[in-house]
């Protein structure tokens, strides 16, 4: 059986600028941000980003890499609005913004190779006005219902973070939701997961049921071990939420100065340094 | 002095928020907002124990936990992650309380942007659910600072879809009910004939030209316009020493 390991530099070494890329979790839980910072070091830009948006897309927005964004909402959760992402919408980053079920449905259309799925959602609202690629369907029975046509949200590669994995690719989510990260993977050609921990073939039941090994190989190109791979956004049961980083990481959006020396300093760093830098933060 | 005597403007909307689910029967209720959080605890503890409520998490909770349980600390009865919540949504067994940065004569919200969409002057959290939720089941709003700020002739981008949009739109129609928008002034609803803003009462102490005045949009108002009810005395109790005994509900509606 294949052993999929690799370094997070490895996998973000695939991306070329131009890309559509899928980050899994839901707003500041759970998200890729290893992988994110990764990115923003090798500077790969000209993206199209679509997520579930929290500070993966603040990051992503503030190292100046997007070039549209793919979302139904924005947050970090216990701080309302992302404030980089604001000020990159402010200055007129291009968007598809749609309710979060329609996002649903065009990573399930993208990970069942559909064109679209059928929905109400979207219908008399805005959506449908900014966004004039969406068209709707006729139901072609009886009913002849008008819905529309969420077009599959198709994606050249996904990040996905997960609490337990194997070197196979298999992925176990322990905390209470797995959110849509499975989609995610089931939607893009080249899938990555990283894990908090890696464990051997066979021992994910562990931790936790089989029912929460939701992501099996056939949806994983590559896996690597990153221990606090979300920090700072939640990994429950691992860790919550990092509240005082994430205060930082918001606060530093406030002037240039301000931003750069944070970027410096937990961005344009490896993971090693990352956790000695948040280490650093944290001592009194 | 009785107890009554003494009810604060926050209780008041939190009973006004706890009669928009009166009658729901066995549906989940979400609601955003403190005073929509301590409505519908309320609302189920007294007339409507059917309703289901959700640890704002991933699970329906089986008891009535006071505001500021932490979820750890719950009764859980089912797992409701973000994607089974669609399930429940596009069934149409959901009533939800949203917050509006916006709302419209028509009952048209915002939460997206403010401005241009393609550039906004202020870029907010993002259309969420509001667009399916408004043509999948029952939606109320909560207005904590009723202004023209928040209500406005045309929203800048329709997230919750209103009955002007409704009616242009066959599918959108169909499950589509806007119950009641509960502000700290009034309660306003969209049920007179045109289906557009409407007073349907002043809380105590407000005067019907204060909550004109403080509308930016036409407010059809009848002639007559009751009062808001008051709390009973055994909701005062559950309100104080049940529900929000550390009183979260003043620091959203002072009075």
């Amino acid at each position: 059986m294949t052993d999929k390991r690799a370094a997070v530099e490895d996998m973000v070494g695939e991306l070329r600028p131009g890309m559509t890329v899928g980050f899994g979790g839901w707003g500041s839980r759970r998200k890729p941000m290893a992988a994110v910072r990764a990115i923003v070091r090798a500077g790969i830009g000209d993206l199209t980003v679509v997520s579930y948006g929290g500070p993966d897309v603040g990051l992503l927005c503030a190292a100046g890499l997007v070039r549209k964004v793919v979302f139904g909402f924005v947050t970090l959760d216990s701080i309302a609005l992302d404030p980089h992402f604001r000020a990159a919408r402010q200055q007129g980053l291009e968007a598809m913004e749609v309710d979060e079920g329609m996002f649903y449905l065009g990573l399930l259309a993208a990970s069942q190779r559909l064109p679209f799925l059928p929905t109400r959602a979207g219908l008399g609202s805005d959506v449908m006005r900014v966004n004039p690629q969406l068209r709707t369907v006729v139901s072609p029975y009886d009913d002849g219902e008008e819905l529309v046509a969420m077009p599959a949200l198709r994606l050249d590669a996904a990040f996905v973070h997960c609490n337990r994995a194997d070197r196979h690719g298999n992925g176990q989510f322990l905390g209470p939701d797995p959110y849509f990260d499975e989609l995610f993977l089931g939607a893009a050609e080249r899938r990555f997961l990283t894990a908090e921990r890696l464990v051997d073939p066979g021992r994910l039941t562990d931790e936790g049921p089989l029912s929460s090994v939701l992501v099996h190989r056939m949806l994983t190109d590559a896996v690597a071990e990153v221990p606090g791979g979300a920090h700072f956004t939640s990994c429950d049961p691992d860790y919550g939420r990092d509240e005082a980083f994430q205060r930082l990481y918001a606060g530093a959006a406030a002037d240039p100065e301000r931003w750069g020396a944070f970027s410096e300093r937990f961005v344009h760093t490896d993971e090693a340094g990352y956790r000695a830098a948040v280490a650093e933060e944290r001592s009194p | 002095m009785s107890q009554a005597a003494a009810v604060t403007r926050a209780e008041v909307c939190a009973v006004a928020c706890a009669e928009a689910w009166r009658g729901d029967g066995e549906i989940l209720a979400s609601a955003f907002g403190t005073i929509p959080a301590l409505g519908v605890r309320l609302a189920r503890s007294t007339f409507a124990p059917d309703l289901v409520l959700t640890d704002g998490e991933a699970a329906l909770v089986a008891d009535t936990p006071p505001l500021a349980t932490a979820p750890d600390d719950m009764v859980r009865e089912a797992w409701l992650p973000y994607r089974k919540v669609f399930d429940v949504v596009w069934s149409g067994r959901r009533h939800v309380m949203m917050m509006a940065s916006q709302i419209d004569v028509h009952g048209n919200q915002n939460i997206s942007c403010v401005g241009d969409w393609h550039r906004p002057s202020a870029q907010l959290i993002g259309v969420r659910g509001s667009p399916g939720n408004t043509v999948h089941h029952t939606t109320s709003y909560w207005v904590p600072n009723h202004s023209p700020r928040v209500f406005v002739e045309a929203v800048d981008m329709v997230c919750g879809v209103g009955y002007d949009r409704a009616a242009l739109t066959p599918g959108a129609a169909r499950f589509h009910e806007i119950r009641v928008v509960v502000t700290n002034l009034a309660v306003l609803d969209f049920a007179g004939t045109e289906r557009r803003l409407r007073l349907r009462s002043v809380h105590p102490g407000v005067e019907v030209a204060d909550v004109i005045a403080a509308t930016g949009c036409a407010l059809e108002v009848p002639g007559h316009v009751p009062v808001s009810r008051r709390p009973t005395d055994d909701e005062l109790a559950l309100i104080r020493q049940v529900l929000d005994p550390g009183a979260a509900r003043q620091a959203e509606v002072a009075s």
